[in-house]
């Protein structure tokens, strides 16, 4: 087991390394105009110019520059996206002060709409699941439909037109500047994103509970639980929910790893201040090191995502521990 | 005694020739067992198949028995060459073909065919009956694409299959209409050998007399040779001329069928008749039963010296432990590997 | 005399498909008396394992119109509510099936699910209960049953696990235990131990037994009466002896026939039964054998025979005349004996 889980952590270090090389690369081969221009402002001038080259570090060859980034994946204090290469070129800001203070916001939505596509999706699909073609079920497919169907901009304008704009329920979009997090929960600002987020995964995992459920439902070991004389209810959530959702605990895992990585439609959408909008900021306006430092840190939660998925997997299911 | 020995001791009846078809010399099948962070390193073997000699002459039936984890898949496609051994060597008409490639063993998958057992795994359901059975001329290009739908309506009659069937697909027919699509393609390029492995076992009892009658009605029409595998041992009793019980990767008998059910020489095989229920109620109740304790080993971790000694009722230590018993000779063809063998009749009063 | 332990009477089971109205059973009494082991034989789509579940209350009237009568002590459980059906499943009536690896939750240990089988009955602690889970294991043979009772169904062995769903099966100590093909997933040395475990514990815990099977073997040195099915229908009931020294029915004689024997010498040629098996859809009219009967007459094809006793129990479903059953039993079947 132990053997495995290293294996699993070298195997993400791999990865979160291609995707800096990757994202790199992108960027290298980009004409997108010359970053020293944009961040030596406006009186230019050659000397200038080529002081922030160097300061830059865009003089030296593509493999150095590549080097310095590398540096920043290291979770090591003083080099994790440190501030030599990690400096925005946008607003001259340190990319990783940038995220960190744009983390609880990305951290209240991603939690909050997790919250909600688990208790909407779930049960949803498990009322699907047991009584299968009934209206409930039909009822609660066709929500599925819907939410793995509708776009989720669509969904965020349609319920702000509905909630907002015509019925004055709840606030629109966007925090307020000088407003904590904490008030902007409590003023109900983030419930028409958690729904937003929510309704696509729920959607999903509907389906997912409800294939599961039957699936796991018409196997061996439920026969024998009925029996043994055990109620209906001792059957299906002991035994066959216990086999079906266990699937569906990986699944979360990685849901909730790539949530936090930044919801940028939603963000967008409903002007939140969150690493999504960062990320999306930054491409348009090819701000290289912000860029790369979001995309490695979303690649980071997820690979953590996965380590934990599996270990968590490793306890939920024993027949894997002995792989 | 060696491989040799024992070949020339058998003499089949109602066969005249004595060079075998397949020969199995020494033969080794270990499948590794990895573990590793990065680089996986061998930290054991499933012992498969562990020193095996065998030999299947023409047109005989040999059976093979044994229980689960004994090797006899194993064995059998060993002899077919779908999996290459580890050690020893293989013969087919007395070529050497051990170390054969793909493309050396090409013409020589026109006569080694195999019928699977499970008819509803081994027929692609996407294709219809017509194109399944036609395969093989495809593949070898024997037969322009004219003639090969006739050939192949052709063969559909041979297994007792409706020939105007041709277009429909697997899913449409029984099992033992499945398992009759399965040997007509084996059928196809008119083999020598075939190798049955379970051919019956996925079917209801009323359809598998009518397979196994037609397995034999076939080896009789087109001089077949038979290598019959399968774990109930009335089913194997009836197909075969000769039969070689198995256990953990060895031979532990081989004799001609009659013989070896009435006058098992070794303990296991004893046990293993014995355990196989009679649907004779009276004979049953005569019937001298020994008993074994626990369940079969793992191939992974064989007992020392004779593997069967932690179970074996007979067994006296210290030679039993430590003492690899050798195929010795019992009766005419009958051989077993064991220090203390089963007397006369140990078995059944028949 | 006293009263069965169970009475089934013309019990019907079908099941509405999209491809039709499939009779799993239709039509099938008997009776079991207490300390009985009754066999039940037949092919796949004989309706031997839907009957029992039946029984059991295992097949739903949602899925299934199920009619006739199944009086367990005199008590209908077809009508009987569901609290009652529970308190019967696991307790007076136990059954255990063909595949043990998938017939045990595979992410509980074994020692919890024998726990949960006796605590669905009895209000014991869960102490309690586990060291009764101990003891059963130790009765079905299992050794070190304290360490084993702690492990998962994926750590133990085929033939374990077979003796590990026995002892859940008896640890309430039924009336009867129905055993739904149970050594057929399994090697046949471990077959013979687990049928031999059945035959003693069923004298310990003096309960009657139904071993359903395709296997003539079995029931014949594990069971005292047999009942033969076709097609959701009883073809014949009868003792041990009279089944197969004196069978009445086409399909027996069929059956011991066709099968291979390893007590008698090699034979030529088996004598296979012609045919396919019957559709339970499109079910032949009349005798639903009578496609595949080589005593077929014209009135098999019209008229459905009833389940007719010559003597004392032994019945069978067939028009021949009682003469002439015996006759070519002696004449044509009797001869392998």
């Amino acid at each position: 087991m132990g053997r495995y889980l290293i294996r699993r952590f070298l195997f993400g270090i791999l990865v979160l390394w291609i995707v800096s090389a990757i994202t790199f690369l992108i960027f290298v081969k980009l004409p997108a105009g010359d970053p020293a221009r944009r961040v030596a402002g406006r009186q230019i001038t050659a000397e200038r110019l080529q002081n922030v080259r160097v300061a830059l570090g865009l003089d030296k060859p593509w493999y150095v520059q590549y080097g310095r980034f590398a540096k920043g994946l290291v979770p090591f204090p003083g080099w994790f996206l440190n501030e030599q290469a990690y400096f925005s070129y946008a607003n001259q800001v340190p990319v990783k002060e940038e995220i960190f203070r744009r983390l609880p916001t990305t951290g209240v939505l991603a939690a909050g709409g997790a919250a909600v596509f688990l208790v909407i999706g779930i049960p949803i699909g498990i009322v699907s699941g047991i009584r299968r073609r009934s209206l409930a079920d039909r009822a609660g497919m066709l929500f599925a439909l819907v939410g793995v169907s509708a776009p989720v901009f669509w969904i965020a304008y349609l319920l702000l037109f509905l909630f907002w704009a015509k019925l004055g329920w709840l606030p629109g979009s966007s925090i307020p500047p000088g407003e904590g997090l904490f008030e902007s929960v409590a003023r109900g600002r983030f419930i028409l994103p958690w729904i937003t987020i929510s309704l696509t995964y729920a959607a999903f995992y509907a389906r997912m509970v409800r294939g599961n459920l039957i699936e796991t439902m018409s196997e061996d070991y439920i026969r024998t639980a009925r029996a043994k004389g055990l109620s209906e209810r001792r059957v299906v959530f002991k035994h066959g929910l216990r086999a079906a959702l266990t699937p569906i605990v990986t699944m979360f895992g990685m849901d909730l790893g790539y949530l936090l990585g930044g919801a940028v439609i939603t963000e967008t959408v409903f002007n939140l201040p969150g690493i999504g909008q960062y990320a999306i900021r930054s491409l348009f306006t090819t701000d290289f090191p912000a860029v790369m430092g979001v995309t490695l840190f979303a690649a980071i939660f997820i690979v953590v995502a996965n380590l934990i998925i599996d270990v968590a997997y490793a306890f939920l299911d024993p027949r894997v521990r002995y792989a | 005694m060696s491989a040799t020995e024992v070949a020339t001791e058998l003499i089949p009846s109602g066969i005249g020739e004595r060079e075998p078809l397949v020969k199995l010399v020494g033969a080794k099948k270990h499948f590794p067992i990895t573990r590793g962070i990065i680089f996986q390193k061998k930290i054991g073997q499933v012992h498969a198949v562990d020193g095996v000699d065998l030999e299947v002459y023409p047109g005989e039936t040999l059976g093979l028995v044994g229980e689960t984890g004994c090797g006899k898949s194993t064995t059998a496609r060993l002899m077919t060459k779908l999996y290459d051994l580890t050690e020893g060597q293989v013969f087919f008409d007395g070529v050497d073909i051990t170390k054969f490639n793909r493309n050396q063993m090409r013409p020589l998958r026109r006569e080694i065919q195999m019928i699977f057992q499970d008819p509803y795994a081994s027929l692609n359901p996407r294709k219809t009956v017509g194109t399944i059975i036609g395969v093989p001329f495809r593949v070898h290009g024997t037969l322009s694409k004219s003639k090969i739908k006739s050939e192949v309506q052709e063969l559909m009659e041979l297994v007792g299959l409706n020939p105007e069937h041709y277009n429909r697909y697997p899913h449409e027919f029984s099992g033992g209409q499945r398992q009759r699509i399965g040997v007509a393609r084996s059928l196809a390029l008119r083999p020598r050998l075939i190798v049955c492995d379970e051919p019956v076992s996925a079917l209801d009892v009323s359809i598998q007399a009518q397979i196994l009658n037609l397995l034999e009605d076939l080896q009789e029409e087109f001089h077949l040779t038979y290598v019959f595998i399968a774990h109930d041992l009335s089913v194997v009793k009836h197909m075969s001329d000769r039969v070689a019980v198995m256990y953990l990767g060895k031979i532990a008998e081989i004799a001609p069928g009659d013989t070896l059910y009435e006058n098992p020489k070794h303990p296991y095989t004893g046990a293993l008749l014995s355990a196989v229920p009679i649907p004779d109620p009276n004979l049953a109740a005569q019937k001298k039963r020994i008993v074994l304790e626990g369940d079969v080993p793992s191939p992974i971790d064989p007992p020392s010296g004779c593997r069967f000694h932690p179970r074996c009722p007979r067994a006296q230590f210290p030679t039993c432990r430590e003492v690899e018993p050798e195929l010795t000779r019992h009766h005419r063809g009958q051989f077993a590997a064991c220090h203390f063998p089963l007397e006369d009749r140990a078995v059944i009063e028949s | 005399m006293p009263e069965p332990l169970l009475q089934v009477k013309d019990l019907k089971v079908h099941f509405p498909t999209d491809d039709g109205l499939v009779k799993a059973v239709d039509g099938v009494s008997f009776t079991i008396e207490q300390g009985e082991t009754l066999g039940v034989v037949g092919e796949s789509g004989s309706g031997k394992s839907v009957t029992f579940l039946t029984v059991l209350g295992l097949i739903s009237k949602k899925e299934a119109r199920i009619q006739g009568e199944v009086l367990f002590r005199g008590e209908d459980l077809l009508r009987a509510p569901d609290d009652v059906l529970k308190s019967i499943r696991g307790k007076s009536i136990s059954m255990i099936f063909q595949d043990p690896m998938t017939s045990l939750h595979p992410f509980y240990k074994v020692g919890v699910q024998i726990v949960e089988a006796i605590r669905a009955h009895l209000d014991i602690s869960k102490g309690e209960a586990m060291a009764q889970a101990v003891e059963m294991l130790r009765r079905v043979g299992i050794s070190r049953p304290e360490e084993r009772v702690r492990q998962y169904p994926h750590e133990f062995s085929g033939g374990m696990r077979q003796r590990a769903m026995i002892a859940m099966a008896l640890s309430l100590n039924p009336d009867l235990l129905i055993a739904d093909e149970p050594t057929t997933a399994l090697d046949v040395t471990v077959q013979a131990q687990i049928l031999d475990l059945i035959d003693r514990l069923k004298e310990e815990f003096s309960a009657s037994v139904v071993m359903i099977t395709h296997d003539l073997g079995v029931v014949a040195e594990h069971c005292d009466d047999i009942m033969v099915m076709y097609a959701g229908k009883p073809a014949e009931y009868g003792t041990r002896q009279e089944v197969y020294y004196d069978s009445h029915h086409p399909y027996t004689w069929g059956l011991l026939q066709s099968i291979t024997r390893i007590d008698l010498p090699r034979t030529e040629r088996l004598r296979p039964i012609k045919g396919l098996p019957p559709s339970l859809i499109f079910v032949p009219s009349g005798c639903p054998f009578h496609p595949r009967c080589p005593y077929v007459m014209d009135v098999c094809k019209v008229e459905v025979p009833q389940l007719v006793t010559s003597n004392g129990r032994h019945a069978s479903a067939c028009h021949l005349s009682l003469s002439e059953k015996e006759r070519i039993f002696h004449n044509d079947v009797a001869v392998q004996a």
